[in-house]
């Protein structure tokens, strides 16, 4: 249950990371999600990639809308702000949070519920905007919380636990954030953590908005056959494009790494995303061959895994508005208040 | 309620109206046509001789084409008030020609182009007509049509200011104004203004018993609108995140916003902004952007109206349930649905006291005038961060979007942002109990902290669902109706720090009373002021604010009914007194005007005087209006 805290005990032997913390300081409360749930390994990812990326945990805010992902950041991360807010709103919420502290990591979690359907628009002007963040989707294809409905994510064709087929055409999130403008996005799966923390890790210290489209089974509702979000279907058809290894830019480079092509990209931080490629001919700075491929592949019923897209020199909404430095939230009235004289020099103008 | 003594001259027909600086002047146009300026001169250039006017425009939803009027009234005793009826009409659209004729009062005047033979239908033998061939005299000055047009109006300015003794020099300096560092257009506006003036001086001489005099009448009083003042009031009052979603009649707000931040908020040094503001894609956004800057630690607001509040509900509802600082100001319009969105009305009182679903109350500020938007936008931000609330705004289109005469804009130095009660790092690191929902003080507000304060304590989830003192998360019924109690307690508190009701009492001992808020303010002035000539008094509370003063409910049963003036038809501020305060329905005697124009003293005269005069009392039903 989520008001169970954890026992505290800490075992000896738990490596610390640089700033001390180790895994367990990157935890939160116990999971009440269903046992096997995807959503869980997506979060012991995040945990992973926090605590490698040696983030402070208070300086994070975890952001989620409504349904079963979007209580998950109750489960990682304990010592960060979180905020639950309504139904496929949580892109404003984080928009908001993130114009008023620039000095916070933002990271938003939600569900395919939550961002294809009710909250398509704000999913949209969100990446429109280019807000510094990162945003995964956990989808699944269904309403976990309401027992097994569609959501937009739902492939055509693909079969309900009670029988229903779907008839409606799946939005491809990962498509559409590539049409809107987004500077860093990837899909992975639940079940492959070796892809996926590198991947978060790329988006945690991406400049501008960075989306995680994470394939993750629901146990309870779409883990069937005929279904094509369940745990046997994605693994027959995933097709990884590249691996990542992330470099916090303080680690010496040169780190040997196996045969196949190997692209280095330096992101604002100076931090570098080492892509290893697999797929002939894949170049994850062009978007539009991108969206070719992800399209070309769908066809062909594969799911195209890893960095699709990336533009490591991004701008993000607060470069764009030309926001002071100082995070707003710590702005007093003498930056703020013009005071009385200029109101009285105002009022004369208005006479 | 204008003293005037109509007489007959030798060559009119029709009696005609005298008045020196207490008249109407109304202005039918084209929207599109370019005449706002030209009529915004000429109410200006008389404001500049001392006298003051309130002008007001009253415009379609549209760009070009539809009629639109913009009224003037002259008024030396300060009457800021719509008054209702015209003295003048300037005639210039004829679309309305008909019914715009048909307004004028008997005695009144009607200016008309009278380049083309007069329309003979709807005029009255009780008027007298002023025709000036304009189009005539444009078409032989001015080659290009759209010059032709601007400065037409331009030019029926300057026979008014020839047949009502406006001083010429004042517009002259106007315009100087107006076009600085555009200087070349001020010699063709000129040349216009003085092809006007001298057809009058020369054409019309005695045509009108209307003048304007030099006074010492205004003071110094500035002369403004309502969104631009609230706005103002949210750069003093230290607000740095706006997100809006553009609506008639908010959206000047949020463009004087961005005018004012502009100017006073940008850094020299570096050219960056201390302020962002974001045109959301939907007011769904815009509150929820707001929400997401307040639970940061920015002082946050969105302006719109009521279509908006409609789409933001939910999220009014998390911030109220979750306590988290908010503004809104609600600019509003005629409702319901999209309604009169050009018209003024006060109809969402009660939408925006109980949004959202659930039991949910919020604070409201009603301003009367510019004056009290700035100062109201101001204070609207410490409210919010002491009560941890959303805090509405609530003006109107009236108030917004029209020049008001009104006390010059105050602040002082020494007053600091209330930022509430929000722990620091130093009061998380000493040890000191953190409970987010935890009433620490007994005032029903709790303590908060700020995202990334402190590395251990001090994080808690923010959540719209059911939790415990400590933020956890709780279906207990104790746990929740320990919430929802301490929701009331703080709004009890609030009672006490919102802004308390004006009072004043009749010149003579009264046993009735008036409640009034926001726009009417200036016509119910007024109103009291002709009623008490008739010898009828009654005593005044106008309401500042919900949750309601306990003055409020002493003032009620004080007296032996209550009138309740508002610009709705449902006097929704009255069942709110019925509610809140348990007051008899019968003590309030609702008196109710909503057509979309805005109230006049004539209106609540003629409501008010034949209940409590002699034997034209009607039988009294409660919450009927006249």
């Amino acid at each position: 249950m989520t008001y169970l805290a954890k026992p505290k005990l800490r075992h000896p032997t738990l490596p610390a990371n640089r700033l001390g913390y180790t895994r367990r300081d990157y935890e939160g409360k116990i999971s009440t999600l269903c046992a096997g749930c995807g959503h869980d390994a997506i979060s012991a990812a995040i945990v992973q990639a926090c605590w490698e990326l040696e983030v402070e945990p208070h300086r994070v805010a975890k952001l989620s809308g409504i349904g079963c992902s979007s209580k998950t950041p109750d489960y990682f991360l304990g010592a960060s702000h979180g905020f639950n807010s309504v139904h496929g709103r949580m892109p404003s919420v984080l928009t908001g949070a993130n114009l008023a502290n620039r000095d916070l990591i933002y990271l938003g979690v939600s569900g395919d519920g939550d961002s294809a359907s009710i909250g398509l628009g704000q999913f949209a002007h969100l990446i429109r905007r280019g807000v510094n963040m990162t945003y995964i989707v956990e989808n699944n294809g269904v309403y976990g919380l309401t027992k097994g409905q569609f959501s937009a994510t739902a492939d055509r064709g693909s079969k309900a636990k009670r029988g229903a087929i779907n008839r409606d055409s799946p939005i491809d999130m990962v498509a559409l954030a590539l049409q809107l403008g987004v500077s860093y996005v990837a899909r992975s799966f639940s079940g492959d953590k070796d892809q996926l923390v590198p991947l978060i890790k790329g988006a945690l210290n991406h400049r501008g908005s960075a989306f995680l489209d994470v394939l993750s089974p629901c146990v309870a509702f779409n883990n069937h056959p005929g279904s094509t979000k369940s745990y046997d279907y994605v693994r027959e058809h995933n097709d990884a494009v590249n691996r990542l290894d992330f470099m916090p830019h303080r680690d010496a480079i040169g780190a040997q790494y196996g045969p196949g092509e190997v692209i280095e990209i330096t992101q604002h931080d100076g931090s570098l995303l080492r892509l290893r490629k697999l797929a002939d001919g894949y170049d994850a700075g062009d978007r539009l061959a991108a969206m070719n491929h992800i399209h070309m592949h769908q066809a062909r019923g594969e799911i195209v895994t890893g960095l699709l897209y990336i533009d490591p020199e991004a701008d993000d909404l607060h470069e764009n508005l030309a926001t002071t430095r100082t995070p707003l939230n710590q702005l007093t009235e003498a930056d703020l208040c013009p005071g009385a004289n200029a109101l009285d020099a105002l009022n004369a103008e208005l006479r | 309620m204008n003293a005037r003594d109509p007489r007959t001259t030798a060559p009119a027909r029709a009696q005609r109206i005298e008045s020196t600086n207490d008249f109407v002047v109304k202005f039918a146009n084209v929207n599109g046509s370019g005449s706002a300026s030209a009529n915004e001169l000429f109410a200006r250039s008389i404001l500049r001789m001392g006298v003051p006017v309130s002008p007001r425009n009253i415009f379609p939803s549209n760009i070009q084409g539809l009629p639109t009027w913009y009224e003037v009234r002259v008024t030396e005793h300060g009457h800021l008030g719509r008054r209702g009826g015209v003295d003048l009409m300037v005639a210039m659209n004829p679309q309305t020609w008909e019914r715009d004729v048909a307004e004028i009062e008997p005695g009144g005047y009607l200016m008309y182009d009278s380049t083309k033979a007069i329309h003979a239908a709807g005029l009255r033998s009780d008027i007298n007509l002023i025709g000036v061939p304009l189009t005539d005299i444009a078409a032989s000055k001015y080659v290009d049509a759209k010059e032709r047009q601007l400065l037409k109006n331009i030019m029926y300015v300057g026979v008014l200011t020839g047949l009502l003794g406006i001083e010429p020099e004042v517009i002259a300096q106007l315009l100087g104004e107006q076009y600085k560092g555009k200087d070349r257009l001020i010699k063709p506006n000129l040349d216009a203004f003085m092809t006007g003036l001298h057809h009058a001086r020369e054409r019309l001489e005695e045509a009108i018993d209307l003048r304007v005099e030099r006074r010492d009448a205004v003071g110094d009083r500035i002369f403004i609108e309502g969104n631009a003042a609230a706005a103002l009031g949210c750069v003093y009052g230290g607000a740095t995140v706006c997100a809006w979603y553009p609506i008639t009649p908010s959206s000047s707000l949020a463009e004087a916003f961005q005018k004012y931040c502009t100017r006073y908020r940008v850094d020299k040094a570096t050219g960056t902004n201390k302020f962002a503001i974001v045109q959301a894609e939907d007011e769904l956004a815009s509150i929820g952007i707001v929400i997401g800057a307040a639970w940061n630690g920015a002082r946050s607001f969105t302006a719109t109206s009521g279509p908006g509040i409609s789409l933001m509900s939910e999220f009014i509802g998390l911030a109220y349930f979750a306590e988290i600082p908010a503004v809104i100001i609600d600019v509003q319009r005629g409702g319901p649905s999209t309604g009169m969105p050009t018209r003024t009305q006060q109809s969402d009182v009660t939408a925006c006291a109980y949004a959202s679903h659930g039991d949910t109350k919020h604070v409201l500020l009603f301003p009367e005038d510019p004056y009290e938007c700035f100062e109201f936008a101001a204070t609207a931000f410490d409210l919010a961060e002491r009560l941890q609330t959303p805090v509405f705004l609530m003006t109107d289109l009236d108030i917004g979007m029209n020049h008001h005469l009104c006390a010059p804009l105050a602040w002082d130095d020494k007053r600091m942002h209330d930022r509430g009660k929000v722990m620091t790092e130093a009061d998380l690191e000493s040890g000191r109990d953190f409970g987010r929902y935890l009433d620490a003080d007994g005032d029903g507000i709790p303590w908060r902290t700020l995202p990334g304060t402190h590395a251990t304590r001090g994080a808690y989830f923010t959540r719209g669902t059911t939790k415990d003192a400590y933020a956890r998360y709780s279906e207990a019924g104790p746990d929740y109706v320990y919430n929802m109690e301490r929701l009331l307690k703080k709004f009890a508190t609030a009672a006490t720090l919102v802004p308390q009701p004006v009072i004043a009492n009749a010149s003579k001992k009264a046993s009735h009373g008036v409640i009034y808020y926001g726009s009417t303010s200036p016509s119910m002035t007024e109103a009291l002021g002709v009623l008490e000539q008739q010898g009828v008094h009654l005593n005044r509370l106008r309401v500042r604010a919900f949750p309601f003063a306990s003055s409020i409910e002493e003032f009620i049963l004080a007296h032996e009914f209550v009138f309740v003036v508002e610009q709705n038809r449902d006097g929704q501020l009255r069942s709110m007194l019925v509610n809140e305060l348990q007051i008899d329905p019968a003590r309030l005697v609702a008196v109710l005007h909503y057509d979309g124009t805005p109230i006049t003293a004539r209106f609540v005269v003629n409501a008010i005087a034949p209940r409590l005069l002699g034997t034209n009392v009607l039988p009294l039903r409660s919450g009927k209006a006249a």
